[in-house]
């Protein structure tokens, strides 16, 4: 019994919060991913990019519930989000257009194209907060629980309970159809080829008739796509606030590095490796082990490595253990 | 004619400085800043006590007061130190109303007032810390300290037979002096604080925090956060997790706004905030509204009762000089004595004129303790079905 009490403290506390931020943090790292492999730099303004995304999928939230409109036990957010996604396409495809075409055709090396990016992150940086203000917003509706802490310890007669929130449990099922879909996308169809083809060699792709013009154009659009659902499942999840987002930047780079920039299977064990070790490092093992260890054992301290206050120093740390002894990431991402 | 004019005008000026002092009062307070908001009505809370004494006219047999503002900026320790030198040096100004917050108060104390002998007052400056900085005896303060909100929220929570807390704080001054102040009291009434660990403001996620607070345990949740940052984000995830149902919320928690946002789980919480059932703080509103400012917005009584104590304790001296009047604000403020409201500062000045003895009680019940801060009046609340109930008073 002592147990199944210690097992449901960490799947509460620990398990739970990491999958559903591993998977927020995975749909960013793709994003990244796909940038760095076929675009070829590092977009610092992807956290933005999610922001924009995510702020336009709250406009159309605001309209569909003064409209009257709801999805019932799901967040309306689920019907914006396709409006967001294609507002946020369009939003980074005319960046495209404004910016980044001009220094394609310069040729411009990865590294002014990353200063670039920074660049175009300050703008996006105040275009969201120009719209839709600093603050926090919180636009979650619907049934909040899938199951709550207190149903869960009446059905169970345990002492702790488990709380799964539906925001938790749509963002782990949003996340797998995406990246299923990504796959298939990338793997299977004439197009996904191409951007796979152009990837690996773009001189080659160019020579066997790829229109690289639409190959990077399909690449926004895709990376919109990841980057306004990451945003969005982010701010169900948690909260809205344009200066999270720009924060959030830190731990998805670690995560897309740590898996292999470039490689999009990387970026995903990467989202997931980063949000566990941050969430268990930071965890407080006390109350876990006095339930595992039998009575008596149990630790008077806290069982803490490291305060909570350091939890964006656990990226930065495995993003620096993972540049020094294996620099390509965990799946053979390209070198940085 | 001309000259005639002249000569007049300065023999009546001449008369004028002879028979009547005047007396300066610098008003020291962050006009701009992260307390702009507050900081006028907070200067006219002082400058409305002002008001009324030189509308009796009778202070030291006719003096005048005037008030000289100045910027504290609340947070920049050089420039509140330039401005109140210069309050000191160019204005000679014979003592001090401010500052506001805890960190440019004792940097002014320590390098003008000490200095230079004047005596400051402060109406909202609630760092521990001052409590024991060095004063030579000119320091005062009409805010309580926070190391008393520690000691009242021990009683609030030990009166519910709670003994077991785990304790989260914002990382700064206040939420630090705060949970230190509290966690000692509490250990010492024998109860146990399981942990005590800081939460940083203005992030969308706060689960881990509350997966360590829930590991250490506790019976309750003390949250000295504050409402729109990450106070509210701390009670949102324990509520969600199902860490902690009640919540013990001191003053940087009570508003109205937390209880729309979070709903029904706050219900049975409780807390306290500075606050009095003293008629004063009706009749201080009153005269705010008369005024033209707003009385309730917070530390404006503490302001009236700042410049108040300042002016009646000039009188009881018989002098305007910080060395004389100094020791006679702790008596002013205390009983024994005929307890003085806002609006009697006029009978005040009488009964001192006429070797009598009064309570100054004001618009916040003031009872100057220890090295001379207010002992503080707590209203204790509950939240019942989405309203913020007073309970008691403390």
């Amino acid at each position: 019994m002592d147990l199944l009490n210690a097992i449901i403290t960490l799947t509460n506390f620990v398990i739970v919060p990491a999958i559903a931020y591993g998977s927020q943090l995975a749909l960013g790292a793709l994003g990244v991913t796909l940038i760095y492999g076929i675009l070829r730099f590092s977009n610092f303004a992807h956290g933005d990019t999610m922001a924009f995304g995510t702020m336009v999928t709250i406009l159309f939230t605001w309209l569909f519930q003064s409209w009257g409109i709801s999805l019932g036990v799901f967040p309306t957010a689920l019907l914006a989000l396709p409006f967001g996604i294609a507002g946020c396409a369009l939003f980074v495809l005319l960046t495209d257009r404004a910016v980044y075409r001009f220094y394609r055709e310069q040729k411009a090396k990865p590294v002014i194209l990353v200063i670039v990016s920074m660049g175009v992150m300050f703008i996006m940086n105040g275009v969201v907060r120009f719209i839709i203000g600093p603050d926090d917003h919180a636009f979650g509706d619907g049934e909040r629980f899938i199951i709550s802490a207190r149903t869960f310890r009446a059905l169970t007669g345990l002492e702790e309970g488990l709380a799964i929130r539906t925001s938790t449990g749509i963002t782990v099922i949003t996340a797998v159809i995406v990246v299923a879909l990504l796959f298939w996308f990338l793997n299977k169809t004439r197009t996904g080829k191409s951007m796979r083809a152009y990837s690996d060699n773009e001189d080659l792709a160019l020579l066997s008739g790829i229109n690289p013009e639409k190959v990077v154009m399909v690449t926004w659009i895709i990376v919109a796509a990841l980057a306004t659902v990451a945003g969005t499942l982010y701010g169900l999840d948690k909260s809205f606030k344009a200066f999270t987002y720009f924060q959030l930047l830190l731990p998805i780079f670690a995560s897309a590095i740590v898996g292999g920039l470039g490689s999009p299977v990387g970026a995903i064990a990467g989202g997931f490796v980063i949000a566990f070790s941050e969430v268990t490092i930071t965890y407080a093992w006390k109350k876990v082990l006095v339930y595992a260890l039998p009575d008596g054992m149990g630790p008077d301290g806290l069982v803490q490595l490291l305060s909570t206050d350091y939890k964006f120093a656990v990226s930065f740390i495995i993003l620096l253990v993972v540049l020094l002894f294996r620099p390509t990431g965990l799946f053979k991402g390209k070198s940085v | 004619m001309k000259k005639l004019l002249l000569a007049t005008a300065a023999t009546a000026l001449m008369a004028g400085s002879v028979s009547a002092q005047e007396i300066k009062i610098g008003i020291i307070l962050g006009f701009t800043g992260p307390l702009e908001s507050i900081t006028p009505n907070m200067a006219a809370g002082a400058e409305l006590a002002i008001a009324e004494v030189n509308a009796a006219g009778t202070l030291l047999d006719g003096a005048t007061v005037t008030s000289v503002r100045a910027d504290s900026t609340c947070i920049d320790a050089g420039a509140a130190t330039a401005a109140g030198e210069r309050l000191v040096t160019s204005d000679n100004v014979n003592a001090i109303m401010g500052a506001d917050c805890s960190g440019v108060t004792g940097a002014i104390l320590q390098n003008v007032a000490r200095p230079n002998g004047v005596v400051m007052i402060s109406p909202s400056a609630t760092s521990p810390g001052l409590s024991t900085a060095d004063d030579d005896g000119l320091f005062f303060r009409t805010a309580p300290s926070d190391a008393r909100q520690g000691v009242v929220m021990t009683e609030v929570i030990m009166d519910r037979g709670i003994k077991s807390v785990a304790l989260t704080y914002t990382n700064n001054d206040y939420g630090k002096g705060l949970a230190d102040a509290f966690a000692a009291a509490f250990t010492e009434a024998g109860g146990t604080v399981t942990i005590n660990s800081s939460h940083e403001d203005g992030k969308a996620d706060y689960s881990s925090e509350v997966a360590a607070l829930a590991s250490a345990g506790g019976e309750v949740l003390v949250v000295a956060g504050y409402t729109d940052q990450g106070g509210k984000g701390i009670i949102q995830a324990s509520l969600d997790s199902g860490a902690f149902d009640t919540f013990v919320l001191p003053d940087g928690m009570v508003g109205q706004q937390l209880v729309d946002d979070i709903g029904d789980g706050l219900t049975g919480s409780f807390g306290q905030y500075p606050g009095t059932d003293s008629a004063g703080a009706e009749l201080f509103q009153g005269l705010a509204t008369e005024a033209g400012f707003d009385g309730t917005s917070a530390f404006a009584p503490e302001s009236y009762d700042a410049a108040a104590l300042i002016l009646l304790a000039m009188e009881a001296a018989k002098s305007t000089a910080s060395a004389d009047f100094k020791d006679h604000v702790m008596d002013l403020a205390n009983a024994p004595g005929e307890e003085i409201f806002p609006g009697e500062l006029a009978k005040a000045i009488e009964i001192i004129k006429a070797g009598g003895d009064i309570d100054y009680v004001g618009a916040t019940a003031v009872e100057l303790i220890g090295p001379g801060e207010s002992a503080g009046n707590y209203r204790e609340i509950e939240i019942k079905d989405g309203v913020i109930e007073t309970v008691n008073f403390r």
